[in-house]
């Protein structure tokens, strides 16, 4: 009887054959993970160019006229880029890739921020800075959730600006900040408001309060210095 | 801990598609070899055949199942059709009796016991060098045991053969989403065939060489699934099981989702059982393709289903998490997530695409599952149903089986 009779041959075949379509997949794969590489680059260099841009153009007219300053680079294309990045390093494969891009973005990020923090200084434009420090190294649910409340908060309030900063990336600049705002890992997520430190996570009302404190800090502040500048030439009368 | 899962998750999603993979190939090795034949069909020499048919309750059924068996296009006096009530509460008895007047029907009746103990009651009457049983569920096409008979006189090492399932009468959903499962089992169990590896002779019409009972003894208790356990026996014992595509038994599927499942409950907790009786044969070169390919990828299947049913019941739950504590926290905020549709978030991960090749796998045994039962090519929306309500129901009573088999395992270890 033949019934058991083993094709060894088949089962070899079979094998070969399966590993076949695993390595396409894995090849195809490949092919959309690097198109999505590219996207990203593409992005950020435009991101790159923009805010640039906008440092040349602030230099330049400084001096004459805040009316002339647009936008520097829209927050939403920046906080995109961001989501994109956060997305591509859990599902791409190319962590490496997107882990040096990460680095680049969070450097942009930096710079995007200093730049807009000296226009809304000099040119008093409604404008409120966010800087958000999480984790992906660890499992922080709170940052997951102070994610979403977040990008809640800044779709309601587009003059927002939040930074989001890995807290594990390798880059001095962010390193640097972190110092500076001696923020701990045991104590993310952690959100710097006008120099002020938050830890833990904040639902979005009491966000929200502190938002709009920052904008009228913003709109006290030009009066604090007219009053200030009084004070000092009463006094030096 | 992920990648813990996501390595188990990738062998087994590779063990998956190389089961699909082998089966397929066994049909494109074998596809000439699969005859489909329309009108009826002469056999050399008619041997006598013995028909049992068990009931227990079937009132509404039997006297279609007998009628089915009265116009079989296989002579009268070859063919003996016992039939036995198993201590049924309803009128299964009164019908039975009307069938009395058949010179070549025998009817008994006896305690209830369960449907091993009828089909033994039968089978020590049997003087036929072929036996087989139909249950009462079920109706035969009127050429299916010519046909099935065509195997035996062309290869006498063939000892037993059963036949295509197809389920009629399919009302609603949840008998459309069986009759998809029938045709695709129709395939497997073909390329099983092919393979000299099939595990289930099941109830509908299988009919077997009296040789089979005479050497290896009655049927077993066998957790109510004598129909596998007889199977195994035969592998154990090298006995040659074959499908004979184009003999077709019509069996009425459960209605609802809850008769379904009590079913499906009985078929995997005793294929579950059998397995652990017989798994001494298990991955043993001696035993063929059975022990190789078709006992694995059984086992293969309880731990995939309920390994993937355990990630997805993970990730949904995590999912839901969030999103209670997103709504308690931002509230309801359904059009950020529509809004930010960008194509870039589509999924593009490798294991992505091997789902749907696994799918498509899938699929294509159902369709060649139909061409060679019924001999068409078409595409049935079915196949949506069929998805749906066995990707949802079957993990439950998959886990359910195998947590009926620790607990009821449990006093025997001790």
């Amino acid at each position: 009887m033949d019934t058991n009779h083993i094709d060894w041959k088949k089962y070899l075949i079979v094998f070969l054959f399966t590993m076949t379509l695993f390595l396409s997949a894995s090849y195809v794969s490949n092919y959309f993970s690097n198109k999505k590489v590219d996207q990203l680059k593409l992005i950020q260099d435009k991101i790159s160019i923009d805010i640039l841009s906008s440092e040349t153009q602030f230099s330049l007219l400084s001096e004459l006229s805040c009316k002339n300053i647009s936008d520097s680079v829209f927050s939403g294309e920046l906080s995109e880029l961001g989501n994109k990045l956060e997305w591509g390093q859990q599902n791409l494969g190319t962590t490496d890739t997107v882990s040096y891009l990460k680095k680049y973005y969070s450097l942009l990020e930096i710079k995007d921020y200093l730049l807009n923090k000296k226009i809304s200084e000099r040119c008093q434009t409604k404008s409120a800075f966010i800087l958000y420090f999480y984790t992906t190294a660890l499992n922080c649910s709170e940052c997951e959730r102070e994610s979403v409340a977040l990008s809640a908060l800044r779709d309601k309030y587009p003059e927002l600006r939040v930074y989001s900063f890995d807290y594990n990336v390798d880059l001095s600049a962010v390193k640097a900040m972190i110092q500076i705002y001696k923020i701990q890992d045991t104590k993310l997520p952690a959100l710097v408001v006008d120099d002020n430190v938050l830890t833990g996570f904040h639902g979005i009302d009491e966000l929200e309060t502190i938002v709009k404190q920052s904008f009228k800090l913003q709109e006290i502040k030009p009066v604090d210095t007219i009053k200030s500048i009084k004070t000092t030439t009463n006094k030096a009368l | 801990m992920a990648s813990i899962s996501n390595v188990i998750f990738y062998i087994l999603t590779f063990l998956s598609v190389y089961v699909q993979v082998f089966f397929l190939i066994t049909f494109l090795e074998n596809r000439k070899k699969i005859i489909i034949r329309k009108g009826p069909i002469k056999l050399i020499k008619y041997p006598k055949v013995t028909v049992i048919v068990p009931c227990w309750n079937e009132e509404k059924t039997i006297y279609k199942t007998v009628r089915s068996l009265l116009n079989l296009n296989y002579p009268k006096d070859k063919l003996k059709i016992f039939l036995i009530d198993d201590g049924s509460t309803d009128k299964t008895w009164d019908v039975i009796q009307r069938f009395s007047k058949y010179s070549n029907i025998k009817i008994f009746r006896k305690e209830n016991g369960g449907k091993y103990t009828a089909l033994n009651l039968g089978l020590e009457s049997v003087e036929t060098d072929f036996l087989g049983c139909l249950d009462a569920d079920s109706e035969a096409d009127p050429e299916s045991l010519t046909r099935i008979m065509s195997y035996f006189e062309k290869d006498k090492n063939i000892m037993a053969v059963s036949p295509s399932i197809i389920a009629i009468n399919s009302k609603n959903m949840v008998q459309n989403a069986q009759k998809v499962e029938y045709d695709m089992s129709v395939y497997t169990k073909k390329m099983l065939g092919f393979l000299g590896a099939i595990h289930v002779t099941p109830g509908p019409l299988t009919i077997f060489r009296k040789k089979v009972f005479d050497d290896l003894g009655p049927y077993r208790h066998a957790h109510n699934t004598e129909d596998m356990e007889i199977a195994f026996r035969m592998q154990k014992n090298h006995y040659k099981i074959e499908q004979c595509n184009d003999a077709y038994i019509y069996t009425n599927t459960p209605t609802t989702i809850k008769k379904l499942y009590k079913q499906r409950l009985r078929w995997i907790y005793g294929s579950i059982n059998n397995m652990i009786d017989y798994r001494k044969i298990i991955l043993k070169k001696k035993y063929g393709n059975f022990s190789l390919f078709t006992v694995p990828y059984n086992v293969l299947s309880i731990i995939a289903v309920g390994f993937l049913f355990g990630k997805m019941f993970y990730s949904f739950g995590k999912f839901l998490f969030f999103k209670i504590l997103e709504f308690r926290d931002i509230g309801f905020n359904f059009n950020s997530s529509i809004k930010n549709f960008d194509p870039f978030f589509i999924n593009t991960q490798s294991l992505f695409f091997i789902g749907i090749t696994l799918y498509l796998l899938v699929v294509l045994s159902i369709i060649i599952g139909r061409k060679i039962s019924e001999g068409k090519w078409n595409f049935s929306f079915n196949i949506f149903y069929f998805f749906i309500i066995f990707s949802i129901v079957g993990p439950f009573w998959l886990l359910k089986a195998v947590f009926n088999t620790i607990l009821s395992r449990k006093p025997a270890w001790r």
